[in-house]
């Protein structure tokens, strides 16, 4: 089901957290709200699920306006961090809690209960409360009851938050394939971008309660808007190196970049470039000194100060024969880097 | 035990200070049961006409002891029961609800359980008077509830904030009203404090002297406390083994009551104080 967000604002007290925020969510497609804390993507999934009032802007699942509709009767179901489940019951009655709200009768409560614990792998643990299973575990029993009322939304909040790390690649997958299985519509909130791009289809990356660029990771990650939607995604991430643009790109006291097809402005400016875009695969024209090698096991991380000033990061291959202090002369491939003004707006 | 050397002196300082209250404990038992002769310490025979108050009035102008001892239930589970009550509500909405004027009320709750009770006795005999509950279990019942619920409403707030919002906020989603969330996910949560509340203010109702003495003098409503009083200020030559015996027949449910429920009452004290 579609979910419509109009010029939603949010406000506590006299702090204003969002203005006039415009969102839609495609039928069976899962959006990531991405930001650093504080930029208002949880307000906005609270508001979605009805626990915070929405001060102005209407709300629709489908073509139903469900702005002053309370929580209980809209059709949502979440996700917590910390997976909110109820320590007194079993798996069977956390999942199968809506259902007995609804009054269902107990076998039919029973078979979907079955169906969804099934759904998410958990169908032998179905006897067990919630502290005798792992977070991985409750992570599915939290999933499973959310979807149980077959919500019009699913909305996951910082799901992946509380794992370790190999659970998060596992879950970061598994809630793929069950948002995927189902067709349902999904809102995930995350300040991971990699989980962002990993599991969405598109991602809205917020700053200050707007939303700064709405897009296909690929496209984010290739084209981002602004300097800040750049830094955010990418890991490792991009370096800014600030230039001087005239007949070419001066670069500090004494270097210089060719000028990249399209760029218009004269000035200073910022430049972007991403560590896969800067080595010695791209030839040569940057002079500099390795003044810092990260390994990662099938890469490694290498920052270069450039001669004049600046640093920009690389990612080569392990075994690549660059120590600490090395002197380097690599190059820059023209066509992906990134301009950006000095107020931070892509040029 | 790699510290046992050092624990020593310690144990010691303890024993020097508690050996008088072991003493004390020790000669309230035996001597409930024993006939020593006056200024002995030595017990004597085995004596168990200490305990006849079980059997007969001790003298034609008292209730029967267990007239008494239903007075002394009946008061003290009625105001648990009262105090548990209101508490868990009470307790809910200081936690949970933004009321206007909350942070005052919570301020309140603390100068009220500090203020010596002792100090209203006056206003409320004539308070009591004015409603004609004077010298009535309901009369005291009232007063001791009123008097205990600071301490317990303070006590529930401490649990409720213990749990999670985001438990109420899946209820919420999950269709449950806010009525049922609190009863069916909240109050499952809370149950170490409701119980530990419940015996507490049962103890408290049941040890309670002042309030029955002050405000419900007559014999109809005599509690076990103002009962054992009156024994020992009535007689002309006072009888403690009497005295004694009676104190241990107090004192049992107490006992068990506290061996039974230790658990829950150490809950209080675990994770429930955090304010």
């Amino acid at each position: 089901m579609e979910l419509r967000l109009e010029k939603f604002t949010k406000a506590f007290g006299p702090v204003t957290v969002i203005q006039d925020m415009d969102l839609t969510v495609g039928s069976g497609e899962m959006m990531a709200l991405l930001g650093p804390s504080g930029c208002g993507k949880s307000t906005t999934l609270f508001a979605i699920c009805g626990i915070h009032k929405m001060t102005g802007g209407r709300l629709y699942f489908g073509d139903r306006d469900v702005t002053s509709v309370p929580a209980q009767q809209r059709s949502v179901g979440v996700v917590f961090q910390n997976y909110a489940l109820y320590p007194h019951m079993t798996a069977e009655q956390n999942i199968g809690f809506p259902l007995k709200v609804m009054r269902q009768p107990k076998a039919e409560i029973a078979k979907e209960v079955q169906r969804l614990a099934d759904l998410v792998q958990i169908g032998d643990l179905l006897d067990r409360r919630p502290a005798q299973l792992s977070g991985g575990q409750q992570q599915r029993v939290a999933l499973a009851r959310a979807m149980i009322r077959k919500p019009d939304v699913l909305l996951l909040d910082e799901p992946l938050a509380n794992l370790d790390a190999k659970l998060r690649l596992e879950m970061r997958a598994e809630i793929r394939r069950i948002q995927r299985e189902t067709g349902i519509t999904a809102i995930l909130v995350t300040h991971d971008q990699v989980e962002a791009m990993s599991m969405c289809d598109r991602i809205a990356l917020m700053r200050d309660g707007k939303i700064v660029q709405l897009d296909t990771p690929e496209r984010m990650y290739a084209d981002p808007a602004s300097q800040f939607v750049a830094g955010f995604l990418g890991n490792p991430p991009i370096s800014f190196l600030p230039a001087r643009a005239g007949e070419q790109l001066a670069i500090g006291q004494s270097q210089v970049l060719p000028r990249p097809a399209g760029l218009e402005v004269q000035g200073d400016i910022v430049l972007g470039i991403r560590p896969e875009h800067f080595g010695p695969q791209h030839g040569q024209g940057l002079h500099g000194e390795v003044i810092f090698v990260e390994p990662q096991g099938r890469e490694e991380l290498v920052d270069v100060q450039l001669d004049g000033g600046g640093i920009l990061r690389a990612i080569l291959p392990t075994g690549d024969p660059v120590k600490l202090g090395d002197r380097v002369n690599w190059g820059v491939s023209g066509g992906n880097i990134l301009a950006f003004s000095t107020e931070g707006v892509r040029l | 035990m790699t510290g046992t050397p050092r624990i020593w002196p310690l144990v010691l300082i303890l024993a020097i200070f508690s050996t008088p209250l072991v003493i004390m404990y020790l000669y309230q038992i035996i001597d409930s049961v024993a006939s020593p002769d006056p200024g002995s310490l030595i017990p004597g025979e085995l004596d168990l006409s200490n305990w006849r108050f079980l059997w007969e009035r001790i003298d034609s102008g008292r209730p029967t002891i267990w007239q008494v001892t239903f007075n002394t239930f009946l008061f003290a589970s009625t105001t648990a029961f009262l105090v548990t009550l209101l508490s868990t509500t009470a307790g809910y909405a200081l936690s949970r609800l933004n009321m206007p004027g909350r942070p005052y009320f919570l301020g309140g709750l603390i100068i009220l359980h500090a203020f010596p009770t002792i100090t209203l006795i006056i206003a409320i005999f004539i308070i009591l008077q004015a409603l004609g509950l004077f010298d009535t279990l309901l009369g005291i019942i009232l007063v001791k509830a009123a008097l205990e619920l600071p301490f317990g409403v303070w006590i529930m707030k401490g649990f409720y904030d213990t749990v999670p919002w985001e438990i109420e906020m899946a209820g919420v989603q999950d269709g449950a009203s806010r009525f049922r969330v609190w009863w069916e996910l909240v109050m499952p949560q809370v149950k170490p404090g409701l119980a530990a509340l419940l015996i507490i203010s049962f103890l408290s109702g049941w040890s309670e002297f002042v309030l029955p003495l002050v405000l419900a003098p007559g014999s109809s409503t005599q509690v076990l406390s103002t009962f054992m009083n009156a024994v020992i200020q009535d007689d002309a030559t006072a009888d403690f083994g009497l005295f004694k015996a009676i104190g241990m027949y107090y004192s049992i449910p107490v006992i068990v009551i506290y061996l039974i429920f230790q658990k829950q009452l150490m809950n209080i004290y675990g994770g429930g104080t955090k304010g």
